[in-house]
């Protein structure tokens, strides 16, 4: 009986096998002949007299082909695998300890991030890692968690985003390089003029819905970008402003002077000072939009965004205000993208449009869309991976030597390859869990028991 | 006959039209203050537009919609009302809204008139207890000072969250989903799914309960519960309701008042008895012309 079995699994195994492998011959056949016209003939201008040459390139279509092979029969294996696992998975209750240990542990980790550094690479070896790695992932943190009750939450597509980072990032700018306001008074300014911007943009698409209200915010970006670099007298156009003044700790600054934060408190002056301050800063900043948005959720406000996004008529028959719900959402969203915009420039001490065109948006987006919409969670992780993987391209160095010693290119850079990672990474992503890294939805109220709603449930948002 | 005596909506010449088609054409006729009024007719002879007309999603294009939410409506006082530009008015004898004057959450939020959809419009990725807390949306916003004292967890907000929250179990218990409270909403059964899309218009503390063809795709024993359910809350919450049915063994059973509709004119209005026996409801129904088919069809259906 049991030998039986064993072999009836076994005889089902090996046609599975041989399903795949011809399947991943399909694919390689595929692939073979997509890249007999584009891969295997190449036109190259001769370097002597400028004729051009036919050149031949059937290794690379070899190794094309094998690496489609390879890649699908991983797929097909990779597919086949999981089934048994996933039958378990969902017999588990839902992990809410896990969840607690990312919080809890995520949080302790960020605040003990620039001591432990510090302590281990000394001052002059953390700065890169806490200013390029910390303070850099964070803002994104924080832009993902702004937008995210935006898109997440009220469901409503923004791929303007960015002009609310711009508008928070001038307002810092302007009114300190012509009022002389200190960073702190102009924080919540900018804030608020940022959320102004959002209503403003609130207004006229109230009405629209889907892939119009896209196209709208969309092209809404691109106006305080285009008014940015034109009118120069206001904003110094594409050159930008420079010399913004710099962060201060309670009016002292970071600087090697007499009078500076260092020499205040005895020591001796260390740029990682500075670093390190604004790192708090925009954690401060970031928990700050967390905790707002976690609270937000559960306040009548917060269920109205997420019932609009389920469904906009039923809540107009609830008795639901869906102007006043949608135009606190945009505020709100741009609110928290205006401080963030604010401690960019501090941050910074220039700006130029250039630093606020469309792919800031679409990289916030990406990193909401990723992390799993309405998951805040998700956003952080997301952001962790994308930019903290961008950052981390550059550190490739050993990549260079060996592209460099092995196939002679010589201005090989890894950064170039961002676009393409980026992409991939996405599709492979959308493959994999379409509904982000946190797929499901934990609700806001319950009365015995808190039970995650499964992605497939919760509705995307038509805008 | 209390939709004469004591109404509770009055629509008058209402029309509603679509470019050149009219789906409503000159309708009136009156929904009596504790009664259960269903609005019958074949496919396509205008209920759900009239529904959506006395709801806020559609503006009419002519007539009135005059609902006395407390006291009586006095025709001089709606008259009145009319003239000035105003939606609503208070008066010694009770309050008068213009529905067509105003927006649909205003309605449900002013007014007190909720409803249902034909297709179920639950937030499927919420709980069932979400989807009774936003119904108290008005409520519990003003209650949390516009969010800003709910930010601080002030305890007036609190105690009218529980209060919510009680009123939400209370809903739970009545239409038997309490077991249920915290699993989403797209997933219970069609039926229980109804019965939730009544409770959450019950939450936002109606005085007209619209409902669009309840007993759609129910068995019969959930059809009788539905019955059950609708008396209760007419008796024991003193709210009137306003239903579209096809289901004609509900609409008789329930029903205190039966207008008929179709293509966009009423063609009958009555105690459900009188409408059985209207030979013009029946032929609308079942397109017979002659008086011996007829004779077989009053049979049939028990006139």
């Amino acid at each position: 009986m049991a030998i039986a079995a064993a072999s009836s699994s076994h005889a089902d195994e090996t046609s599975g096998i041989a399903d795949r492998v011809k399947e991943s011959v399909y694919a390689g056949l595929l692939t073979l002949v997509l890249c007999i016209p584009i891969v295997l003939f190449h036109a190259e201008a001769n370097q002597n007299d400028g004729t051009l040459e036919l050149l031949w390139r059937p290794v690379a279509v070899a190794v094309l082909v094998v690496l489609a092979f390879a890649g699908r029969f991983a797929v097909l294996t990779f597919k086949a695998a999981p089934k048994r696992e996933r039958a378990v998975a969902v017999a588990k209750p839902a992990s809410s300890g896990l969840t607690a240990l990312l919080t809890w542990g995520g949080l302790g980790f960020l605040l003990l991030f620039p001591p432990i550094l510090v302590v281990t690479l000394g001052s002059s070896g953390s700065l890169k890692w806490i200013d390029s790695y910390g303070i850099q992932i964070l803002i994104y943190v924080m832009l993902g968690w702004g937008l995210n009750i935006v898109v997440g939450l009220a469901g409503l597509l923004d791929l303007g985003y960015v002009a609310f980072y711009a508008v928070g990032a001038y307002s810092y700018t302007l009114l300190a390089t012509t009022f002389h306001l200190s960073f702190w008074i102009c924080l919540p300014i900018a804030g608020i003029l940022a959320a102004c911007w959002g209503m403003i943009l609130g207004f006229p698409v109230l009405r629209l819905r889907g892939d119009y209200l896209a196209i709208v915010t969309l092209a809404f970006g691109e106006i305080i970008r285009t008014i940015l670099i034109n009118w120069t007298a206001f904003s110094g156009g594409s050159a930008g402003i420079s010399s913004i003044p710099k962060i201060t700790f309670f009016g002292l600054v970071f600087a090697d002077r007499p009078g500076s934060f260092d020499d205040f408190f005895g020591m001796e002056y260390s740029p990682i000072h500075g670093k390190v301050f604004l790192y708090y800063v925009i954690l401060a900043l970031a928990l700050l939009t967390n905790l707002v948005t976690l609270r937000l959720r559960r306040l009548p406000i917060g269920r109205a965004w997420e019932a609009l996004r389920e469904d906009e008529i039923a809540c107009r028959s609830l008795g639901v205000n869906t102007t006043n719900t949608k135009l606190t959402a945009f505020a709100l969203g741009a609110f928290f993208g205006g401080l963030a915009g604010s401690f960019f420039a501090v941050r910074q001490g220039f700006v130029s449009p250039e630093s606020f065109t469309f792919n800031e948006s679409a990289t916030i987006l990406a990193i909401v869309v990723l992390g799993g919409m309405g998951s805040q969670i998700g956003v952080a992780l997301a952001a962790v991976a994308l930019i903290g993987g961008f950052e981390m391209l550059r550190e490739l160095t050993f990549l260079k030597a060996i592209m460099a010693q092995v196939f002679g290119m010589d201005d090989f850079d890894p950064t170039q390859y961002r676009g393409l990672l980026f992409g991939l990474a996405m599709v492979v992503m959308m493959v994999l869990r379409p509904r982000g890294f946190v797929s499901t939805r934990a609700p806001s109220i319950f009365l015995k028991e808190r039970k995650s709603v499964s992605g497939d449930l919760v509705k995307e948002g038509h805008g | 006959m209390r939709w004469n005596s004591d109404p509770l909506l009055l629509v008058e010449n209402l029309t509603m039209r679509f470019g050149g088609l009219i789906a409503v054409n000159k309708l009136s006729f009156q929904v009596g203050r504790g009664d259960i009024t269903a609005l019958i007719g074949p496919n396509g002879a205008g209920k759900t537009t009239v529904f959506n007309c006395v709801t806020g999603f559609y503006k009419p294009t002519e007539g009135r919609l005059a609902l006395a939410r407390e006291g009586i409506a006095v025709p001089e006082e709606v008259a009145a009302l009319t003239r000035s530009p105003m939606r609503s008015a208070k008066s010694a004898k009770g309050d008068v809204y213009l529905l067509e004057r105003m927006a649909g959450n205003q309605i449900t939020f002013k007014a007190r008139v909720a409803r249902t959809f034909q297709n179920i419009r639950l937030f499927q990725g919420m709980t069932v207890l979400e989807n009774l807390m936003v119904a108290q949306h008005n409520r519990l916003m003003i209650a949390s000072g516009l969010t800003f004292l709910g930010l601080v967890g002030a305890p007036s907000y609190r105690s009218a969250e529980r209060e919510a929250i009680e009123r939400a179990k209370y809903w739970l218990e009545k239409i038997g989903l309490t077991d249920r409270a915290d699993d989403p909403a797209g997933e219970l059964p069609y039926g229980a799914q109804r019965r939730l899309e009544i409770a959450r218009a019950m939450c936002t503390d109606p005085v007209l309960l619209c409902l669009d063809e309840p007993a759609a795709g129910l068995n019969p024993r959930e059809s009788l519960e539905l019955n059950t359910l609708l008396n209760m809350i007419r008796d024991v919450h003193k709210v009137s309701i306003l239903l579209i049915e096809h289901d004609m063994s509900v609409v008789m059973q329930i029903s205190d008042h039966v207008v008929v509709l179709d293509y966009g004119t009423k063609i009958s209005d009555g105690t459900p008895t009188e409408v059985r026996n209207d030979p013009k409801v029946i032929a609308a129904y079942l397109g017979v012309a002659d008086e011996e088919e007829l004779a077989e069809v009053e049979a049939e259906i028990g006139a």
